[in-house]
């Protein structure tokens, strides 16, 4: 066997071919010069700036912990997916364009203008290699939000027309159809009659009034639609006054992940105003981490002004249902791990939830090593799943997550994220690995008592 | 004027000048800057109290990720700490102070200065080498890091020749190490070793924004 098969195993049984080292490819979009991409770029990433990222561009010591905390690095042991190096020529347009002795840099040549070379080629560490998990956040002695620093670079990037062409395209087609994967208000409609009679529960669609609105992935109305047969059940089980709508049920935002601020707004503002237009109090956000990151947190500043409405991740609905003792749940008497998605336990403060629910459920939580606010990313998370180039490092750094929840020994792997889902799912084929993610909402759904019932709020259904 | 007449007189003036003039421009150059407002629901209110938190806590590696930084961040802690005892407990220096301020207190054994001044050598050249032979730093290292080594290292090394009269005159010696340490004033705010202010207000920013989210600090 030459060392090349055994070093870059191919992966013949999945539908995308990957080597270690795929060609190089920069992605562009648009036609602009050279010189106007780098001009665009570093204008958007500059135009971001107020006194919190400038005292973080600042600050950095050049200690390089960050790597340690960073599971590209941790997995390759390459020095260039440090995270801070990530942002490096960043830090040089900041330090020569607009930081307090940028005259002085300037006037002096001590910090060259960045170039479109540098940029392209730097389009793999923001993009391809960094899934904005955070966890170099909680790592840096200085206390530097990097993760945070990467998404204003991202701005820029994407301003310039340097995005990764497949997260790109799925954040465009989102602003053109309303859904990246095609989940159209059309096909979402239909699909929500289609599941209602096929599982006799009643799903409510465009009711003109809610106390809630539910919105969903499109990554669980095309691969996981149970999660919506699994939403109604639930809110139907409590009795609640709620609706999908369709004028306002897509909660992924890869605008924001490909650093579109525009796209970004344009998907935040289409469930704001459907939660508005039925008089929702409270919105909930489906199984997805940067969902939850988009709305519970950026949401309010996409608007402008404070919501109207209360946000919830759905496991902080379900935690809440089981805190005041409405929802009635059978044991499941059976050992489960539970993987957090990052943009809803490090980065979005909701780690507690989904172990309030896993509590209720009756479940022996054996917890991953290391687990909840420290717990390693999946690796799919921040618009890499969409990327194919990123395939082979994806994988490797899934090994790591493999590790963890194989050492957890439990029989049930858990999550609450269809974004890590997916890449569990495809993470599991490309191995051959015995462990199958599994969504907390549907567990939860299964293990209703009364789950005969009720319909919920009054009004059409679909 | 000789060298140590023009180190204690024009030189110091001009060193502190610089140092006070950069230090200004930095923090307001950052202050200054716009901040946007966040209209999203906080979880908690207890943001300032996030900021003290991180501030404190940031200073101790999290249980995860002890085993990864404990090296350097012991190195660090030995020179920073002998780095203070340094400065504030040679007789030479409190007597220094008392000169300008007229503010004193009391020495610590010559001996115990000696020991703090060769064990925080010793760790500023174990970091130097690491940052030389680490692929990490060796990439993300900049002239900044090299250069504020040199000048954070000078005064110690000058230092301790100048206590020992090795090398030279005493007034010489003497004169070079008052030099160092106003090179150091005057790199200071340009540099990486500003890093003493700008470590309370980045991770107090931190802390406080990632409180009000109830996130990982």
């Amino acid at each position: 066997m030459s060392t090349l098969e055994s070093e870059h195993p191919l992966t013949l049984d999945t539908p995308r071919l990957t080597v270690k080292a795929p060609l190089q490819r920069y992605d562009k979009q648009g036609d602009l010069s050279d010189g106007q991409r780098v001009e665009q770029a570093m204008r958007h990433f500059v135009r971001d700036f107020g006194a919190t990222a400038a005292t973080w561009m600042e600050a950095c010591i050049h200690c390089g912990q960050c790597a340690d905390a960073c599971h590209y690095y941790v997995q390759t042991g390459e020095a260039k997916y440090t995270p801070i190096w990530k942002l490096e020529p960043f830090k040089q347009a900041y330090k020569r364009e607009s930081g307090p002795f940028a005259p002085i840099y300037r006037a002096l040549g001590l910090k060259k203008p960045v170039t479109a070379a540098e940029l392209e080629s730097w389009q793999e560490l923001i993009y391809d290699s960094c899934t904005l998990c955070g966890r170099c956040s909680l790592i840096c002695p200085m206390g530097i939000d990097i993760a945070r620093l990467i998404s204003l670079a991202r701005h820029g990037m994407a301003k310039a027309g340097l995005v990764p062409h497949e997260l790109w395209a799925v954040a465009e087609r989102a602003k053109r159809e309303g859904s990246p994967l095609g989940a159209t208000a059309k096909v979402f409609r239909e699909r929500c009659e289609w599941l209602a009679d096929e599982h006799n529960t009643p799903i409510h669609v465009d009711l003109p009034r809610a106390d809630i609105l539910v919105s969903m992935s499109s990554i669980e109305i095309m691969k996981y639609p149970d999660s919506i047969v699994a939403t109604a059940r639930v809110l139907n089980h409590l009795g609640l006054s709620w609706t999908f709508r369709t004028d306002g049920y897509e909660a992924t935002n890869f605008g924001m992940l490909a650093g579109n601020a525009d796209w970004q707004k344009d998907s935040s503002l289409k469930l704001v105003n459907a939660a508005i237009a039925c008089g929702a109090h409270t919105l909930i956000l489906p199984e997805c981490g940067h969902a939850y990151g988009a709305l519970r947190w950026q949401g309010a500043n996409m608007y402008g002004k404070p919501l109207p409405f209360r946000v919830l991740h759905i496991s902080e609905f379900l935690a809440e249902q089981v805190q005041n003792g409405s929802l009635r749940l059978k044991p499941l008497q059976k050992s489960v791990t539970f993987h957090d998605p990052c943009q809803v336990s490090r980065r979005g403060g909701a780690t507690r939830a989904p172990r309030d629910v896993l509590n209720a459920l009756g479940t022996d939580l054996h917890e991953m090593t290391p687990t909840g606010d420290v717990n390693w990313c999946c690796g799919g998370g921040g618009g890499v799943v969409t990327i194919h180039r990123a395939d082979s490092l994806r994988y490797k750094v899934f090994q790591n997550k493999m590790r963890q929840v194989d050492d957890a020994n439990a029989e049930l792997l858990v999550s609450s994220c269809s974004n890590c889902r997916q890449t569990f799912d495809d993470g599991q084929a490309h191995f051959h690995w015995d462990k199958t993610m599994l969504s907390l909402l549907e567990l939860v759904s299964d293990q209703l008592i009364d789950t005969t019932a009720t319909t919920g709020s009054q009004g059409e259904s679909a | 004027m000789n060298l140590l007449d023009f180190a204690r007189g024009p030189g110091l003036q001009g060193a502190l000048a610089i140092f006070l003039f950069g230090m200004t421009w930095r923090l307001a150059g950052i202050l200054l800057l716009r901040r946007k407002t966040d209209f999203s629901v906080a979880r908690t209110g207890d943001w300032w109290f996030g900021a003290f938190r991180l501030i404190v806590q940031r200073s101790l590696p999290r249980r995860e990720f002890a085993s990864a930084t404990g090296y350097p961040l012991a190195l660090s802690y030995l020179f920073h700490i002998g780095l203070v005892i340094i400065l504030f407990g040679l007789n030479q220096h409190i007597l220094l102070l008392r000169t300008y301020t007229g503010i004193s207190w009391s020495n610590l054994p010559s001996g115990l200065v000696n020991l703090a001044a060769a064990v925080t050598a010793a760790a500023m050249v174990a970091l130097l080498i690491r940052r030389l032979s680490h692929p990490v730093l060796r990439l993300i290292s900049n002239f900044d890091d090299y250069f504020s080594w040199l000048v954070a290292f000078l005064p110690v090394a000058t230092g301790m020749l100048a206590v020992a009269h090795l090398g030279g005159r005493y007034e010489n010696l003497l004169a070079i190490h008052i030099l160092s340490a106003e090179l150091l004033l005057v790199w200071f705010p340009f540099g990486k070793l500003m890093h003493a202010s700008l470590i309370f207000l980045s991770r107090g920013t931190s802390g406080a924004l990632l409180t009000r989210k109830g996130a990982a600090i």
